[in-house]
C-alpha cells in the first residue's frame, strides 16, 4: 500500500541531471528520510513532486489511482499533496494569522468573495499555532518573526492543510535548519504526531541523528540518482553512502 | 466655492481609479499600468450612447463597464502570459493600443476633435446639472466603489490577493488557481474604473482621446503608490493629495513671469522628497 510513487521520474535542467530515474515509494504512516549530498537532487525531487518544476520524463502515481505525467502545482491539495519549503516562502507581508488563514478558507473564487474567515478557520489557525507556539505573533508580520519562527509558521501552514484535510502527503524540505534545540525537539514531536495520524512523511534533512530517531525507511539520493534505500541503521552504515557524503 | 465643488468632482473621479488601480498593483502585485484604458472606455461609452443613441446616463453607464470588463478578460487573458517588468510592459502597450482606438477609429469616436455635448445624468426626472448636484452623485458612486473595494480586500479573496502578491507559486502549492484570481480581480478593477469615466464625461461634457493616454495611467499611478500600496483609503488620500497640490501651489507667490514652470518644478520635487521621506506611501506599510 502506498500513497506516492514516482516511475522513472527525471528531471534535467538543460545540461544538469538533477534526477534521473527514479522510482521510489512512499507508504501511509511512516516517515521516509530523504537524504544525500548538497546538490544531489533532494529539493528538485520535491519541486517536482509539487508542481513546482516540470518533470521531464517518467510519471508519478498518486492514491494508487491517477498516474501524473504532469503536475500542476494548484491540484496538490487535490492529490492530498503538501509541503514546505527549504528556503522559507511565507506571505512577508501579511499577518501571520492571515498566512495561516488563506490556506484554509474556500478555494473557489466566487465563493471566496462573499467569505470571511469564518469560526471554523480562526479555530483551526489558533490550534495551529499554538502547537508551534507562536500563537501570541499572529497579529505581527510574517515578515518580522525571527529566522526559527519563520520555519515554524511554515511547519503550521502544513498543519493547517492536515486539519482541513488537504494533506496526506507531507514534504517537509530541512524544516530543522537553524532550529534551537528546544525547537527541534517540538518540530521531532509534530512529526511523529503526523505519522502516528497515519500521514505519508517525507523528510529531507542533513542531520543523521535525526533521520536515525524518526525515520522508518531512508533512501539515499546521489546526483539525482538512487544510491540506496532501506532501515536507517542499515543504510547509514552502508560504505558507498558514508562515502558519497564525505567526498562531497 | 463653485471651483472647490470642480474640485471635489474631480476628487472623487480620482479617488475613483485609483481606489481600483490599487487593487490590481498594491492588492494583487501587477504591475498595471493600462488603467487609463478602461477610464476610457467608460467615457467613450458613455459620450457616444448618449450623444448619438439616445441612453440615458445609467444605461450607459452600465454598458461602459460590461465594455470596459470584457476588455479587461482579454487583455488581461494575454497579461497573464507576463511577470513583473514585463507584465508593466506590456500593459504600456495596451494603454497604447486603446488610446489609438480612440484616436483614430474616428466614425465612433470622431477621432481628435473629440465628442461634444454629452449630457448630464438624469434620474428619475432629477438632473444632475449643478457642479454641487453632481458631486453629489459621484460622491454617492465613489463611495459605493469605495465600500466594493473594501468589501473585496477584507474577504477571503482579498487575502488570496495579497498572498498572490507576495508569493504566487507558494501559494499556487496550496490549490488556488492564481491567473483566475488575477482575471477576476483585473476584470472587477476595469468595471469599476469605468464608472469614473462615465462620470467624467458626463461632467465635463467634452471628451478626446488626450485624456485617457499612458500620462494619466501614470498619474493615477503616482496617486496609489503616494498614498500607500495595498491601502484603500491611501489610495484616497493620494488622490485628494495630488489633486489639490497644484492648487495648492497656486497661492504660492511664484513671480508671475515663470510661475507655471516654477509649480511643475516644485510639484515634482515634493513627489520626490515624499517619497525620499516615505517610501511606503502617505498610508501604506508596503513598498512595492
Ligand atoms: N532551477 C534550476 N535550474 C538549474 N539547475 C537547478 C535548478 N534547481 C536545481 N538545480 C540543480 O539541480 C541540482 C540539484 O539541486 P537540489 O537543490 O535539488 O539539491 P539538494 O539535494 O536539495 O541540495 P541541498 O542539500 O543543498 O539542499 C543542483 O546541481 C542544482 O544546481
Ligand atoms: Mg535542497
Amino acid at each position: 500500500m502506498h500513497t506516492l510513487q514516482t516511475k522513472h521520474l527525471t528531471k534535467h535542467f538543460d545540461t544538469v541531471k538533477a534526477i534521473t530515474d527514479l522510482s521510489i515509494s512512499f507508504e501511509p504512516g511512516k516517515i521516509t528520510g530523504v537524504i544525500g549530498p548538497n546538490g544531489s537532487g533532494k529539493s528538485t525531487f520535491i519541486n517536482t513532486l509539487t508542481g513546482l518544476t516540470p518533470i521531464t520524463s517518467g510519471s508519478i502515481g498518486v492514491a494508487e489511482k491517477v498516474e501524473l505525467t504532469s503536475i500542476v502545482s494548484n491540484d496538490m491539495p487535490v492529490y492530498g499533496i503538501t509541503r514546505t519549503f527549504q528556503e522559507v516562502r511565507l506571505f512577508e507581508q501579511m499577518s501571520v494569522l492571515d498566512n495561516i488563514l488563506v490556506v484554509t478558507t474556500c478555494r473557489g473564487w466566487f465563493k471566496s468573495i462573499f467569505e470571511k474567515h469564518s469560526a471554523y478557520h480562526l479555530a483551526i489557525a489558533e490550534k495551529v499555532l499554538k502547537r508551534v507556539g507562536i500563537w501570541q505573533f499572529h497579529n505581527k508580520l510574517a515578515v518580522n518573526l525571527s529566522y526559527g519562527q519563520r520555519k515554524l509558521l511554515e511547519i503550521a501552514r502544513v498543519l493547517a492543510m492536515s486539519e482541513i484535510g488537504k494533506a496526506q502527503v507531507i514534504f517537509f524540505d530541512e524544516p530543522y535548519a537553524g532550529l534551537f534545540p528546544e525547537m527541534v525537539k517540538l518540530v521531532s514531536e509534530i512529526m511523529k504526531e503526523l505519522r502516528s495520524e497515519g500521514k505519508t512523511v517525507i523528510l529531507v534533512e542533513h542531520n543523521m541523528d535525526l533521520i536515525r530517531e524518526l525515520s522508518d525507511k531512508v533512501i539515499v539520493l546521489d546526483s539525482g540518482t538512487l544510491l540506496a534505500e532501506g532501515n536507517a541503521n542499515h543504510v547509514l552504515s552502508r560504505k558507498d553512502v558514508v562515502e558519497a557524503y564525505l567526498g562531497e | 466655492m463653485e471651483y472647490i465643488y470642480h474640485l471635489a468632482v474631480l476628487f472623487t473621479i480620482y479617488a475613483g481609479l485609483a481606489i481600483t488601480l490599487d487593487l490590481v498593483v498594491g492588492y494583487t502585485g501587477l504591475l498595471s499600468v493600462t488603467h487609463a484604458a478602461f477610464y476610457g472606455f467608460g467615457a467613450y461609452a458613455t459620450a457616444i450612447l448618449m450623444t448619438a443613441h439616445g441612453f440615458g446616463f445609467f444605461p450607459s453607464l452600465l454598458v461602459g463597464m460590461v465594455i470596459s470588463m470584457v476588455a479587461a478578460l482579454l487583455i488581461g487573458f494575454v497579461l497573464s502570459r507576463f511577470k513583473d517588468d514585463y507584465y508593466a510592459l506590456v500593459s504600456f502597450g495596451f494603454n497604447i493600443i486603446v488610446f489609438s482606438v480612440f484616436l483614430n477609429w474616428q466614425d465612433v469616436t470622431r477621432g481628435p476633435l473629440g465628442i461634444p455635448g454629452i449630457g448630464k445624468p438624469e434620474l428619475f426626472g432629477y438632473t444632475f446639472s449643478s457642479t454641487l448636484q453632481f458631486l453629489f452623485l459621484s460622491a454617492v458612486l465613489m463611495l459605493l466603489v469605495y465600500g466594493a473595494a473594501r468589501f473585496l480586500v477584507s474577504s477571503s479573496f482579498g487575502r488570496v490577493l495579497k498572498a498572490i502578491r507576495e508569493d504566487e507559486k507558494a501559494i499556487s502549492v496550496f490549490g488556488y488557481n492564481t491567473k483566475t484570481y488575477k482575471l477576476v480581480v483585473f476584470t472587477l478593477s476595469a468595471g469599476m474604473a469605468a464608472i469614473a469615466g462615465s462620470l467624467f464625461a458626463s461632467y465635463i461634457t467634452f471628451i478626446d482621446p488626450s485624456t485617457f493616454t499612458l500620462n494619466e495611467s501614470v498619474f493615477i499611478l503616482a496617486m496609489i503608490i503616494l498614498g500607500g500600496l495595498s491601502n484603500v483609503r491611501g489610495a484616497v488620500i493620494g488622490a485628494l493629495f495630488l489633486i489639490l497640490l497644484p492648487e495648492i501651489l497656486r497661492f504660492v507667490g511664484f513671480p508671475t513671469d515663470i510661475a507655471a514652470q516654477m509649480r511643475q518644478v516644485v510639484y515634482g520635487a515634493l513627489l520626490i522628497g515624499l517619497m525620499l521621506y516615505r517610501p511606503q506611501g502617505l498610508m501604506g506599510e508596503f513598498k512595492l
